[in-house]
């Protein structure tokens, strides 16, 4: 496999061949109305508990990818993927109805880019077919990083809200007729700045944020404009703010370029104050939004920064900074 | 823009100028009303049951049927959207106390009565008996020590 | 008219309550928990020193609904069963004061969660 430095990887034949997603209704009442596969009417997805329904939802995203694709289970070689819950459960009880091999991967929300960068490089060893599946559900993150559902609290103006969705890549060493390619990715490092505040995850992930980007552009010696969007997964819209003074600092300017998967997925009406965050957010709108106008021609070369914090409850408790995490891949029409 | 070199060092400094600031007048505000109707209905219940109980068990039983009342409000989903704009208000009435209680207990019911009911109902409220029952020994003896 | 000033009282003393928990909390961000048992041991430690009471006497549910109330019947309780009955009277007497509260949350509780189920939040 090529390389430019240690972290920034080449990939010759990472084509995507599908993208499937599921999402929840209050995210089919955002900006992507529409966009998505399957929009579910109501969260419970027809289970008896939350936890049972994001698992559901896996289940839905990795079928409906595999059939969107004209492919059967047996053709996939491999499962990769992760959510935010403790063991990354919901991806590995879903991957049970799989023939293919399974890899559980957790990068917190940074675990879909994660997922592609995974799958590509395993194509290039010479896999057929490989699925990349990551997503989150906002009543099992709630309850599990914070507060009961009913109890009552005012939240702060710099909390995100955790987006109900799951997405699927199905990727493939195969030629595709609308040739959509993963051709490059850099592999983030854990940069921690010292943030304790657990609401506001934009400011911590921004610096690894920028740290990613720096090192991808210093790399392959690109600059923000060579590419018609800048995606970042989760920062919402403060932590984008801090990114762009961050990169300005750096010596790029991204602002141009720069959208957030997160801030961009609900109306502000919708009172999610920074916007959604959860590992739902790049893989709704990657699969649901970027795939498509990249078929129609609208952009030709995109970068998506899947950023992650990855810290527990515990650790916040115990007076622990937060750490973050920030992957990225270009994806080139 | 921040008109200054951002590093690890200043970036929590950074990070706070740039933060939006939660509109406090408007939280102290609906704070103050909220907690003062809570109490309001509750010196309501009081006056009620004074009509056949002394002060003392009215007023428990004032502060039991708020407790009652918030329990139900927790259970139809509505106490949680005054707690989004009465904070501290609806926190710190008895009424917010039972919604730490049963909140935990209605979320948990997916892993049974023992281990989600029974352990869970107090993970938020549960400080507030520990600390409480400790401190009233701990002051109750120190009043047998020095005679209060 | 007494009975209306009373619940003025209540109003204002137990919205003022709550006002000074909500600037403690914009200022430094205190969770939930934290708020609570703060305002617990406040109560707490002003009825060791005879001082709760008074302020209930004045407000009426405005002092005894909030839950520095709480903690003012605790202490109320040990206190005054210690002097009855000396140190088993200090180990029983706030939770016996407190008993009926604390009962009927943890059997609404119950109920609560028997009768309902949770439900997502919409925003």
């Amino acid at each position: 496999m090529q390389y430019y430095k240690k972290r920034t990887l080449v990939f010759d034949n990472a084509n995507i061949a599908e993208g499937y997603t599921v999402a929840g209704p209050k995210e089919n009442d955002g900006r992507y109305k529409g966009f998505f596969d399957l929009a579910l009417k109501d969260d419970m997805f027809g289970q008896n508990t939350f936890e049972r329904a994001e698992r559901k939802m896996f289940e839905h995203a990795i079928e409906g990818a595999i059939a969107k694709a004209n492919l059967t289970a047996a053709d996939i070689d491999v499962v990769i993927g992760g959510d935010l819950l403790n063991q990354i459960v919901s991806v590995a009880f879903a991957a049970r109805k799989q023939h293919a091999g399974f890899l559980g991967l957790y990068n917190a929300c940074a675990t879909f880019v994660e997922s592609l960068i995974a799958g590509s490089a395993m194509l290039n060893n010479g896999l057929d077919y490989v699925l990349c599946t990551a997503g989150s559900h906002f009543s099992t993150a709630e309850r599990q990083y914070r507060y009961p559902l009913e109890l009552g609290v005012l939240r702060s103006p710099v909390t995100q809200w955790t987006a109900t969705g799951v997405g699927a890549t199905v990727l493939t060493s195969h030629k595709q007729p609308v040739p959509i390619r993963i051709t490059r990715a850099t592999v983030g490092r854990v940069v921690d700045y010292g943030v304790m505040d657990v609401n506001n995850m934009g400011a911590a992930m921004a610096p690894s944020a920028c740290d990613t980007l720096v090192t991808f552009f210093k790399d392959t010696n690109t600059v923000p404009s060579d590419y018609d969007v800048i995606y970042t997964g989760d920062l919402g819209k403060l932590g984008s703010d801090i990114l762009m003074d961050l990169a300005r600092q750096e010596g790029y300017d991204i602002s141009a370029q720069l959208h957030d998967c997160g801030a961009s997925l609900y109306w502000d009406e919708q009172q999610t104050y920074q916007g959604g965050s959860g590992a739902a957010c790049s893989a709704l709108v990657f699969n649901a939004v970027l795939l498509s106008r990249m078929r129609r021609g609208e952009y030709k070369r995109i970068l998506l920064a899947g950023t992650g914090a990855l810290m527990s409850p515990t650790t916040s408790f115990q007076g622990d900074s937060i750490p973050a995490i920030t992957h990225l891949v270009e994806v080139t029409a | 823009m921040a008109q200054y070199e951002i590093t690890k060092d200043n970036y929590k400094e950074y990070v706070f100028e740039k933060m939006p600031k939660s509109s406090h007048w408007k939280n102290m505000f609906w704070a103050f009303v909220v907690g003062g109707t809570i109490c309001v209905i509750g010196q309501a219940f009081i006056e009620l049951y004074s009509i056949w109980f002394n002060s003392q068990d009215a007023s428990v039983l004032a502060s039991g049927t708020l407790v009652f009342i918030a329990a139900m409000l927790t259970g139809f989903g509505v106490y949680d959207n005054i707690g989004r704009f009465a904070g501290a208000g609806s926190t710190i009435p008895i009424t917010g106390f039972s919604n730490a209680v049963v909140s935990p207990a209605l979320e948990f019911r997916a892993e049974g009565y023992v281990y989600g009911v029974g352990a869970k109902m107090f993970l938020v409220a549960g400080p507030v008996i520990v600390n409480g029952v400790t401190i009233s020994v701990v002051v109750a003896l120190l009043t047998l020590l020095f005679g209060g | 008219m007494e009975t209306f000033l009373m619940f003025v009282k209540a109003f204002l003393v137990g919205g003022g309550i709550c006002l000074v928990g909500q600037i403690i909390i914009n200022y430094t961000h205190l969770t939930n928990g934290k708020i609570l048992v703060l305002f617990l041991i406040a109560g707490a430690i002003l009825e060791g020193f005879g001082l709760y009471s008074k302020l209930i006497d004045f407000a009426g549910a405005g002092a005894s609904v909030p839950i520095s109330g709480f903690g003012c019947a605790l202490v109320k309780g040990a206190v005054k069963a210690a002097k009855q009955d000396g140190v088993y009277g200090a180990l029983t007497g706030g939770l016996a004061a407190c008993a009926t509260g604390i009962s009927i949350a943890i059997v609404s509780g119950y109920l609560v969660s028997v009768l309902f189920k949770p439900r997502t939040k919409k925003k």
